[in-house]
């Protein structure tokens, strides 16, 4: 009995493992960026329904683990698109090109913010990005040096400021917010300091000092999921939470936005480009794969369509932020026409 | 020994007999200590078990049900676009959603501005046509026809209906506008709002709608890989264990090997998946996301716990059971496979299934083979891509949409009940093969 079963598992499994490798793919597959996981989903969901095409499949790999398996080699062990939460680097082009796949159609579809926010039973918070800068970083100019930063009440740094202890919880390193957060905060309130500027450091040893977050408490690593963060100022109103826009409008009956040089993340303020934290969203094809993976077309048809990516769309209830109309009308031609990436 | 004793008795003026009563005392005191410490320990554990219990029964329950919303439909050929045709392709391509949004701005004709229009429609989920599409390929004959429909609702207005989100109009940061919440109120004076069991929940694939959004595409995929690392570890493991318990000698190879997998035993299951993706996807080219991968890289997890359990349960069947056997004239492969196999059996198994449950708990190794991914379609064999319980809860605990959270606790609840039905089989096999000497 045992012996016969053995026998009819291993037939079954040799069988399996010979179809597996020689099997074609009908059906697209997406990688890359959890950040625009829920956008590229919805529009996959959509695009299944039409009942023309089976349902994308949709992994979430992180942006720079997405483009390594997009750049890996042109063929169905490939994936047809990558998600990216920023533009693609030289050096992934470069990588991309050498493995044979040199015509990408890149495809903006929109914006996201990255909200501060804390719990509406505490007051609303107006920062400025220099305010951030010197609360969460490793080191803060003073007296014309670097210093181990001093700060652990909010109004040390700004008596506007409400009398709080200073407690961030944000995503960790590995996280492409992080990333996004690092970069326009952290840089950003940087390069508006005048002591930094005063201090005249060569631009590795400025970038460094910007962009080291504290260790010693006053920011915490909450962990990729966001919605542990926004559970987390719940409980915690002294808290401030970093996260994607989306989460904020899900959950505005329990948090609210913070103020960043005066601007409020809304979506109109994001749509038009005044809030400072805000970042375009990429999805990148491979135009050798049209033709080969059948729906690519079509697929990105679907999502630069008005109802998807428009004003009203079904990807602005997600929380995408939408280009302008003229910019949407141009992406769209650019895209439609699978154009080839410029750098 | 004896100095010392002397020493207490020149010390002390006690008899004997108080001297063993304060021994006593304290012997019975110490134990008394260590039943309390192993009380309390047990206490600690079981709270935090009924903690997690609670919280996680506490936010999943109402998963279970979905609210519906009841509508008059008119089913209007003209309004499907559909005109003379009663094909059933025509009936598959018509529009049912324009029919749900014309008969919701009936229901409510004060919506009429176009922002106002989009909220009534946003009550109604947007893959409520599912209902009626069944319901005319079923009977064409509705066509022309006024019929009422329970339709699915928003996740939103099932938020608020479940009392998540606040139904307070006037109130800065509703997801529901203070009209719709007006509507909604409207709707369930009139007895057209119901909550009903979450067939969808059981039925349907992973969704980006809350309401829409199914576990059975990760059960179907927790079925298949779990079959196919049952098929591969199984009989490896038993073979493994066999070959090693009965037959191999004893030197220091076999101890090397058997070091070995007592350490395999411990790798950080992630590094499996890093295997996985080098052999199988990267050198034999198979399919990414299959659970037929996800399979084998569970069946490498599975295997030295199968070999350690296997090896305990042939080594706890007596001598005597061997020797009589060989004694009669039964080769060593008769005495393994008509005596010692069948009597270890139950322990076999019980392993195998402790090993198929830790299995199915995973996700980091599935990380690395592509099975951490949004899969709308229902897998129809162990080729097509596919995402497993697990993953279903970490994915569900990452969307911002605020139904997903007890849908996450939902998830969680199925995967516990699979869980103890596994452990359940483990013990009935036990109870029933079982054989003591």
């Amino acid at each position: 009995m045992i012996r016969k079963t053995m026998a009819v598992a291993a037939v079954a499994i040799a069988a399996v493992a010979v179809t597996g490798t020689a099997q074609a793919r009908d059906q697209i597959r997406v990688v890359g960026s959890s950040t625009v996981y829920p956008f590229t989903t919805a529009v996959a969901e959509q695009f299944g329904k039409g009942g023309k095409f089976k349902t994308p499949v949709v992994e979430s790999t992180g942006t720079g683990g997405g483009m390594k398996l997009f750049c890996s080699g042109v063929g169905p062990d490939f994936p047809d698109l990558t998600n990216a939460s920023r533009r693609i680097k030289s050096s992934e082009v470069e990588f991309c090109a050498k493995n044979g796949v040199a015509d990408i159609v890149e495809m903006k579809i929109g914006y996201d913010g990255i909200a501060l926010a804390n719990s509406k039973k505490a007051k609303r918070v107006h920062f400025t990005r220099n305010h951030l800068f010197l609360a969460l970083a490793k080191d803060v100019p003073q007296g014309g040096k670097l210093v181990p930063n001093p700060y652990t009440m909010w109004n040390q740094i700004d008596p506007s400021l409400p009398a709080a202890k200073i407690e961030v919880l944000g995503p960790p390193p590995t996280s492409g917010t992080r990333d996004s957060f690092n970069e326009m905060v952290m840089e950003g309130g940087c390069k508006s300091n005048a002591d930094m500027k005063a201090l005249n450091l060569d631009d590795k040893a400025h970038a460094k000092a910007c962009m080291t977050i504290r260790e010693d408490g006053g920011y915490v690593e909450a962990g990729e999921n966001d919605n542990l963060i926004v559970q987390k100022l719940d409980a915690n109103p002294a808290a401030v939470g970093v996260f994607g826009y989306s989460y904020l409008e899900q959950n505005a009956d329990k948090i609210q936005g913070s103020f960043i040089d005066g601007i409020e993340p809304t979506f109109d303020t994001i749509a038009s480009g005044k809030y400072p934290v805000s970042r375009a969203m990429f999805v990148y094809a491979k135009k050798a794969h049209v033709g080969q993976i059948p729906g690519i077309k079509e697929f990105l048809a679907e999502y630069t369509s008005e109802k998807a990516w428009g004003k009203t769309g079904y990807l602005s209830d997600k929380g995408l932020v939408p280009m302008v109309d003229a910019e949407r009308k141009e992406w769209a031609t650019k895209i439609n026409g699978l154009e080839n990436l410029k750098m | 020994m004896t100095e010392s004793t002397q020493l207490i008795r020149s010390s002390d003026t006690r008899t004997a007999a108080q001297i063993a009563a304060s021994h006593l005392k304290r012997r019975h005191a110490a134990e008394r200590r260590f039943k309390a410490i192993g009380l309390s320990a047990v206490v600690v554990a079981m709270t935090f078990l009924g903690l997690l219990l609670f919280t996680i029964l506490g936010n999943g329950l109402s998963a279970f049900t979905q609210t519906y919303v009841k509508l008059d439909v008119t089913l209007s050929p003209e309004l499907l676009g559909i005109g003379e045709q009663r094909t059933a392709e025509a009936l598959a391509t018509a529009d049912y959603g324009g029919v749900i949004k014309d008969a919701m701005y009936k229901r409510f004709p004060a919506a009429q501005s176009r922002a106002e229009k989009r909220e009534v429609a946003g009550l109604i989920s947007s893959g409520a046509d599912m209902a009626l599409r069944k319901a005319l390929a079923a009977n064409p004959e509705l066509i022309g026809t006024t019929q009422t429909f329970w339709l699915v609702a928003d996740d939103t207005v099932d938020m608020a209906i479940k009392g998540y989100t606040s139904r307070q109009t006037g109130q800065e940061g509703n997801r529901l506008s203070d009209k719709q919440l007006g509507w909604l109120a409207e709707l369930e004076a009139d007895g057209g709002v119901t909550r009903r069991f979450n067939s969808i929940l059981f039925s349907s694939g992973d969704s980006r709608e809350p309401e829409l959004a199914g576990l059975w595409g990760s059960v179907v995929g927790s079925v298949f890989s779990l079959l196919i690392t049952l098929a591969v570890s199984f009989p490896l493991g038993v073979a493994t264990a066999i070959y090693l318990e009965e037959f191999a000698p004893k030197n220091k190879w076999t101890d090397l090997i058997e070091v070995n997998i007592n350490n395999l035993a411990a790798v950080p299951s992630v590094v499996f998946g890093l295997l996985g993706l080098a052999v199988f996807l990267n050198f034999l080219g198979m399919p990414r996301s299959a659970p037929l991968v996800g399979g084998l890289v569970l069946a490498l997890i599975c295997l030295p716990t199968i070999i350690i359990a296997g090896r305990a349960a042939l080594k706890a069947v007596p001598p005597s059971i061997r020797e009589a056997a060989a004694g009669l004239g039964a080769s060593k492969l008769q005495v393994v496979t008509d005596h010692v196999l069948p009597l270890a059996m139950p322990g076999i198994l019980t392993g195998t299934i402790l090993g198929m449950a830790h299995a199915l708990g995973e996700t980091a190794p599935l990380l690395m083979i592509g099975m951490v991914a949004f899969i709308v379609d229902i897998p129809a064999s162990p080729l097509d891509p596919s995402a497993v319980l697990p993953v279903q809860v970490y994915l569900w605990a990452d969307s911002p949409e605020r139904a997903f959270v007890e849908r996450t606790s939902a998830a969680i609840i199925v995967l516990l009940i699979f869980l103890a039905a596994m452990n359940l089989g483990a013990i009935l096999l036990r109870k029933k093969f079982e054989r003591r000497w």
